[in-house]
């Protein structure tokens, strides 16, 4: 549909001119492709779910095999340098993502991430690292294209939005700011989330407001983090619901560790974990 | 611009007020670190303050609600959204990138309408070229319609210190200046005022009986008949610009109470403060971005009063021997550059787009918990969050692009896209690199580093982290963590690390396991 201002001037004049900005990037990439269903993926566990929640992995490993694809894990896989690029330290995050571009460019299997916070920074931070790097430039650019978050990659890869396994659990959403934002990441999970609850899993109210994480932002502005979270949970609390569902254990670890201090009986659920019918907890 | 809702704190316990380390019209660039490590701790004391006062979040939530809630239905219903904001970004951006171009069409289109122009390098050139207009015309009192310039260049300090009264005519600016205060927010300066606060200082300062502060409307009342008074009386009117338009000249000034009309065109003189990067090419350009200002700042499909004021008052002799009976005899535009020129060309060149609408505050997470005055600087939120550090110096501002857990909700509302996450990624880039990280940070992030790209050693230590996790740990969490982690379990609980990793209990099936499961 055409806007209310005149097509020949914004369209032709505005547009032609350079602006001073060169490198930016869009906040959000094209919708996948569903060109072919791959056969085989690599799974880029991120440095939590490998550490902290290891049972979020196999359920990620076991959605994707229900799905129909073979699941590989690089060994040498580590972190994905967020926390760094995040706090500034550009050095530290490149070196990190030349790492994990390197142990994932090893195969050119699609990368699957249960984070849509980790493959946002691979699909849209990485390129920018290496902006007129001729090396790892079109290796960042290369992997960014066939990096997706999990629900992302089960619905527009695989077609697959019905995982087929039903939980009679009351199921509340919160959606992950950069999955949500960096990822364009909306329909995705909801889509799993309601076949998996034969519709029942809801938004929180406030669904789409930050639970207060942001990595360093937890410790060094720990105060507004903290009211953040309290926010949070008062909306999960408020809900009825009897775990909150999320695609990033980052946020489900913020959220968790406030509703356990607050003594809450809610818990947490990754979004693999409901697909599975499996609980970390 | 303006809302009026007024809700309740105490800025007066701010330690932000008389800290003029912090004001902009004094200049950043001889900050010390020393001096950025106070202003942190400073700002670290404001936050507390601020979490503390429940009336101010009861405020806060309510109207930063009301506005996002507001602005979320009028772009629902507004076709063409997207395209539009694409525009306005085109619009700006390209203005930016030429504006050398585009301000001399102005300034030569407006003089040629018989406006006075004037260029102030910094704030205190701006101050002084407003107090010397008002001098020159022999002003006593001045009239002032709201402005955030103003309060960068502190005006009415100035002002007042050459013997003029001024007297601001923006309800809710009326009240900051009653009350000297400082506003709260870019749109809606007492958001964080309860409506009973305005009525005790109605009747405290300006003796306002029990009726006319009864009800909002009947306070309104009172406060336009204090102002109509110096409306009538006032030399000068100060106003600030919203957009300037290059190719007519003429000025664009958009309020909801019609002060602002009344500024400009009732007093004699009319001093016009323009922010140098306020520009758009042409009316068309214009009506683009007005499409989504009002929108953006209230969810109101246009302001009340959109003036569009296109030199002073013309003589009989301009126009076909009648002449207007109405406007300014003289209007004087005095365009600011503060530091905004130090951003053209620079990766934070994309701030300049900005046309200072408010939504950003609106749907901050962080914003909605701490409030404008928490930040300490002229522009709250995550504008501010850019533009004090960009313009006035990371040194003296080097926690505010901290201040956000980078949930992008600004980005999403921003009707000329500004990448503000984008824009407080590169200044906290910026501030590692000037070492205004702290030790354990910098130390502990090259370890982590170190450790990460070796990953033999990754699983080694991780291993060794998993086993003290699990052997500390109570159910699977921590509830105290040593060092600058403890900020964490201050509030929260913190998840036990897993004895074993993920990566260590993953093996991979073989065909056949896989075709039974």
């Amino acid at each position: 549909m055409a806007p209310r201002f005149s097509r020949r001037r914004h369209g032709t004049v505005w547009c032609d001119e350079p602006a001073i900005v060169t490198d930016t990037y869009p906040p959000a990439p094209p919708p996948a492709t569903r060109t072919a269903r791959p056969s085989r993926v690599q799974l880029f566990a991120t440095c939590l779910v490998d550490r902290f929640f290891p049972g979020v992995g196999h359920a990620t490993v076991a959605a994707l095999e229900r799905a129909g694809v073979d699941v590989h894990v690089p060994a040498d896989q580590t972190c994905c340098g967020q926390p760094a690029f995040n706090g500034g330290f550009i050095d530290e995050a490149r070196a990190m993502a030349r790492q994990t571009i390197d142990v994932l460019s090893a195969s050119a299997d699609p990368v699957v991430v249960p984070s849509g916070s980790c493959a946002d920074m691979i699909v849209n931070h990485y390129p920018e690292l290496f902006v007129g790097d001729a090396a790892y430039g079109p290796k960042a650019r290369e992997l960014a294209s066939r990096t997706y978050e999990l629900s992302q990659f089960l619905v527009d890869v695989m077609g697959a939005s019905d995982p087929g396994s039903r939980t009679s659990a009351r199921l509340a959403y919160h959606a992950s700011c950069h999955g949500l934002r960096g990822l364009g990441l909306r329909d995705a999970p909801r889509q799993l989330l309601s076949a998996a609850t034969d519709g029942q899993c809801a938004d929180l109210p406030d669904a789409e407001t930050c639970c207060g994480f942001g990595g360093l932002f937890a410790i060094k502005m720990a105060p507004v983090s903290n009211a953040m979270l309290q926010s949070k949970i008062d909306s999960i609390e408020s809900s009825g619901a009897e775990a909150v569902v999320a695609t990033d254990v980052s946020c489900l670890m913020h959220i968790g560790g406030g509703l356990r201090r607050r003594g809450s009986h809610v818990r947490t659920m990754h979004i693999a974990e409901v697909l599975t019918g499996s609980d970390h907890e | 611009m303006s809302e009026s809702t007024s809700h309740d704190s105490t800025p007066d316990s701010s330690p932000a007020h008389g800290q003029t380390a912090h004001s902009p019209a004094h200049g950043a660039a001889a900050h010390s670190h020393a001096n950025a490590h106070i202003a942190g701790a400073a700002f670290h004391t404001r936050i507390d303050s601020a979490l503390a006062d429940g009336k101010l979040h009861q405020a806060l939530s309510m109207t930063t609600g009301r506005l996002a809630a507001g602005r979320a239905s009028a772009f629902a219903a507004l076709p063409d959204a997207d395209a539009l904001r694409d525009a306005a970004q085109r619009i700006r951006a390209h203005t930016i990138a030429h504006l050398d171009r585009y301000l001399v069409e102005f300034t030569t289109n407006a003089e040629r309408l018989g406006c006075r122009i004037h260029w102030a390098e910094t704030a205190a050139d701006a101050a002084r070229a407003v107090v010397e207009i008002a001098q020159a015309s022999g002003v006593s009192l001045a009239v002032k319609s709201k402005s955030m310039l103003t309060e960068e260049i502190e005006l009415n300090t100035a002002l007042e210190s050459a013997g003029i009264r001024v007297v601001e005519t923006d309800l809710g600016e009326f009240v900051v200046q009653l009350a000297g205060d400082r506003p709260s927010h870019i749109i809606a300066p007492i958001v964080h005022r309860r409506r009973e606060d305005v009525a005790a200082l109605f009747r405290e300062k300006l003796g306002a009986t029990a009726d006319e502060v009864a009800t909002i409307p009947a306070m309104t009342a009172f406060a336009r008949k204090t102002l109509r008074g110096e409306f009538v009386n006032a030399g000068m009117g100060i106003s600030g610009v919203n957009l300037a338009v290059a190719d007519t000249g003429s000025l664009c000034l958009v309020t909801n109470e019609g002060n602002g009309r009344l500024t400009t065109t009732l007093p004699r003189v009319h001093v016009a403060l323009l922010g140098l990067e306020r520009l758009v090419p042409t009316s068309a350009d214009l009506g683009v971005v007005l499409q989504l200002l009002a929108r953006s700042a209230t969810g109101q499909a246009m302001p009340v009063y959109t003036n569009l004021l296109t030199g002073p008052r013309r003589r009989p002799s301009d126009t076909d021997g009648r002449g207007e009976p109405d406007g300014p005899d003289q209007v004087h535009i005095v365009i600011v550059d503060n530091g905004r020129t130090r951003l053209l060309g620079s990766e934070l060149a994309e701030i300049l787009y900005c046309v200072r609408c408010g939504a950003c505050l609106n749907v901050c997470p962080v914003y909605r918990q701490i409030g404008g005055h928490a930040y300490g600087g002229v522009y709250p939120g995550p504008i501010g969050s850019v533009v004090m550090p960009g313009i006035w110096g990371l040194d003296a501002w080097s926690e505010l692009p901290q201040a956000s857990s980078l949930c992008g909700a600004c980005r999403d509302v921003c009707p000329v896209r500004i990448d503000i996450p984008r824009l407080l990624l590169k200044l906290r880039a910026q501030a590692v690199r000037e070492s205004l990280a702290p030790l354990w940070l910098r130390l502990g992030m090259r370890a982590f580093a170190a450790v990460a790209t070796r990953p033999a050693i990754y699983r080694y230590i991780g291993n060794l982290v998993g086993r003290l996790g699990a052997a500390v740990a109570r159910d699977g969490w921590l509830t105290g963590l040593p060092g600058p982690l403890a900020a964490w379990t201050s509030s929260r609980d913190f998840p036990a690390p897993a004895a074993k990793s993920f990566t260590q209990s993953w093996r991979p099936k073989r065909r056949s396991e896989r075709a039974r499961a």
